[in-house]
């Protein structure tokens, strides 16, 4: 079993917990990780990216080849996009809609839309919407996860024992709403 | 805490503090930062140890070096063009009989994702005679940050421990070993070791390339060669072996293959490689080193490629992909690109950044001159360079603002201004601050003080914010022409006006523009 996901988003979106929250998930479960992200100047409202690599045998490169992710979990939708030839055949992508509007050029909204229904595996979700129902608007990153879950190769419990270990040092309140966001997410 | 998930920075924190690191320095800088971070974050909880930020990678060695004088196991780290600011006492570092052992961590960034060059630190250590590591996961991070300590203390020299951005930010598991107690306090007994006064260097040298083939030696004896079909021999250095690994199994009949971890590079091993194969493909990150260096050491040339060939990709990252041309095999196929290609979407300063507000009262002073220049320094500032500010015109290293814009000013374009974050300031600004004194130079000088090193995550500046100005004065700016502003649109009017009387005056001026970088005022209030 492999299982490569392409996170991404604009600096600042929490993509890195996310990132911490399936890789424990996978360690609990006795997976090897390898898990690549690069800090630093592009996290000043730039595009950012993270690899994360799951499976039952050796993983090589720390980077996922082209054609090779089961999933692009993504917290922008037109980030969404620039990752497409990372995914395999078979593969889907899950998207937060809501757009980040910090370029002049941004695309419209509609067409990225359309561009990502369009894609055999696709969903796209109101994930700063459902964040904010469930309690916490920061907690988008969580209702992502969730979403993602039943395309894991990962038990929920397993999911939800590494947001509360995450979160734990922030209080209850904090590891409520982002298992709240979670559960909202698995819905969907 | 064993086998934890870390990320290459972590584990080289975890591997030399286990080793019995009594001391580690370092200036921050992307890739390397979080090597200190999570020493500083364990000192913190359990003391024990020294772990201190400095004013620049050339003090940190010196203070490395002292406490190898004394006897203690000491680390340094820095990113790759760090080493050029660190680069005297490194390269004079290894004539020396280092007592206690002494690591030199050096994160290259391959790609330049937060840098402005690829330079690869292997030819520095080269240059100095000093062996190098190069780990290609975290526990090899993790076990070499331990084995260098000890390879250090044996050979009596430094030994640098050359990473890259992916193996620096990636993550994986490290099984832990035992934690070793710290040396005690124990000064070096020769001291004709420690001294390189040339009489003395002349023999040292003499001693250190000894060592250094030595060292070659005991990395031919550990090198192991995998055999394979003799059409094509595979050398990989470092996390170029994950690349290989990553498309071996594609290939129709398996290559020799050498890969190399430990330099100076094994002269034995690559002659064995090459008396066995047809072909030699040499996959490494950062520069052709290894390339170059095979093809001088082998007696009958034999058909050579990488990246000085062609072969491979000779800018940026390897990839899992970009290597497949040179190993003969088709690209991979993903998903079709996106008609609606997404745009770019740049670094920025952050919303509410001061930066932002320095760079529009800079650019409104400054109307009205037919010449000037703007010279800015590396920090998050230098993103002013970008629309909406097109402010900053040039951005070349640690502390050029400041001499560059002197140098213009000398040269006639005028008037010349000098942008330096806080931290590049103690970094490396003074000395330009004193030539411009000492001078009389018509030039202005706009410290932006946010009093944080905001690019690479809020370190602390390294001295208060009011010391600055006390500085200013201390090398002897007229204190007419000191002035501290707030950085704050609310300012800007004041400020544009303030700075147009500085830009008529003939000689030194220098403007802070203070205001609390967001960041880490956020960063602040969320611990």
């Amino acid at each position: 079993m492999k299982y490569d996901i392409i996170l991404c988003g604009v600096g600042g979106q929490g993509g890195i917990s996310v990132s911490v929250v399936i890789a424990r998930a996978a360690m609990a479960e006795g997976l090897q990780v390898k898990q690549s992200e690069v800090h630093g100047m592009s996290q000043r409202g730039g595009e950012v990216l993270a690899h994360l690599r799951i499976s039952d045998g050796t993983i090589a490169s720390p980077t996922i080849p082209l054609g090779s992710a089961s999933l692009v979990l993504a917290f922008e939708p037109l980030e969404a996009l620039r990752y497409l030839p990372w995914l395999a055949a078979g593969g889907s992508v899950i998207a937060a809609a809501e757009p980040i509007r910090n370029i002049a050029d941004y695309p419209d909204l509609g067409a990225i839309h359309a561009a990502l229904k369009a894609l055999p595996r696709s969903l796209l979700i109101d994930a700063d919407r459902i964040a904010k129902e469930a309690g916490n608007a920061r907690a988008a990153n969580m209702v992502l996860v969730g979403a993602a879950a039943r395309h894991l190769p990962l038990k929920a419990a397993s999911l939800e024992a590494a947001i509360v270990e995450l979160f734990s040092r922030k209080g209850e309140a904090v590891v409520a709403a982002n298992m709240k966001a979670f559960e909202a997410g698995r819905g969907l | 805490m064993d086998n934890q998930m870390l990320m290459g920075d972590e584990a080289i924190a975890l591997g030399a503090l286990h080793a019995g690191l009594s001391a580690a320095f370092a200036y921050p800088g992307t890739p390397s930062t979080e090597i200190m971070e999570t020493l500083q974050e364990i000192a913190s909880r359990e003391g024990g140890f020294v772990a201190q930020w400095c004013s620049n990678e050339k003090t940190a060695f010196e203070s490395a070096l002292g406490a190898s004088y004394a006897g203690r196991r000491t680390m340094v780290s820095m990113k790759h063009v760090g080493l050029n600011v660190a680069a005297d006492p490194f390269i004079n570092s290894a004539l020396l009989k280092i007592n206690g052992g002494l690591v030199v961590v050096v994160a290259d960034d391959p790609g330049m994702h937060s840098s402005q060059d690829e330079q690869d630190s292997r030819w520095y250590a080269d240059f100095a005679r000093v062996p190098c590591l190069e780990p290609a996961d975290s526990q090899e991070a993790y076990d070499m940050a331990r084995e260098a300590f000890e390879l250090s203390e044996k050979n009596a020299c430094p030994v640098m421990l050359r990473i890259v951005t992916r193996l620096a930010h990636g993550r994986s598991a490290v099984v832990f070993g035992p934690r070793l107690p710290q040396n005690p306090v124990s000064k070096a007994g020769d001291r004709w070791g420690w001294n390189l006064m040339p009489s003395v260097a002349r023999r040292l040298w003499k001693d250190l390339l000894a060592k250094y083939e030595r060292i070659r030696g005991e990395n031919d004896a550990t090198s192991a060669i995998e055999p394979g079909s003799a059409d094509l021999a595979v050398v990989t250095t470092g996390l170029a072996l994950q690349y290989y690994r990553e498309n071996e199994g594609d290939l129709a009949t398996k290559p020799s293959h050498l890969h190399i971890s430990r330099y100076p590079i094994p002269h034995g091993a690559l002659r064995e490689l090459a008396s066995r194969s047809k072909r030699i493909l040499v996959l490494e990150e950062g520069y052709p080193f290894v390339e170059r260096y095979l093809r001088g050491i082998l007696s009958t040339p034999i058909p050579i490629s990488g990246k000085e060939s062609g072969e491979v990709p000779a800018t940026g990252e390897l990839t899992p992909d970009n290597i497949r041309p040179a190993l003969g095999l088709p690209a991979r196929q993903g998903l079709a690109p996106s008609s609606l290609v997404p745009p770019g979407r740049p670094p920025q300063l952050c919303a509410g950044c001061p930066h932002g507000d320095s760079f529009s009262f800079l650019t409104e002073a400054l109307e009205g001159h037919q010449v000037f220049a703007v010279n800015a320094d590396i920090g998050c500032y230098t993103l002013g360079a970008l629309p909406p500010y097109n402010a900053v015109e040039t951005v070349v290293e640690m502390g050029a603002s400041f001499g560059m814009a002197r140098g213009a000013s000398e040269a006639g374009l005028r008037p010349a201004v000098g942008v330096i974050g806080d931290s590049t300031f103690y970094h490396s600004g003074i000395p330009n601050l004193v030539d411009a004194v000492s001078h009389g130079t018509n030039v202005k000088f706009l410290i932006l003080d946010n009093a944080t090193t905001g690019m690479t995550g809020a370190q602390p500046t390294i001295m208060p914010s009011e010391r600055l100005r006390a500085i200013a004065l201390a090398v002897g700016v007229g204190s007419d022409h000191v002035h501290v502003v707030r950085a704050h649109r609310t300012e800007h009017e004041a400020n544009v006006a303030l700075l147009k009387r500085e830009l008529d005056h003939m000689g030194v001026s220098v403007i802070i523009a203070f205001r609390e970088c967001i960041e880490a005022l956020k960063k602040a209030r969320k611990a």
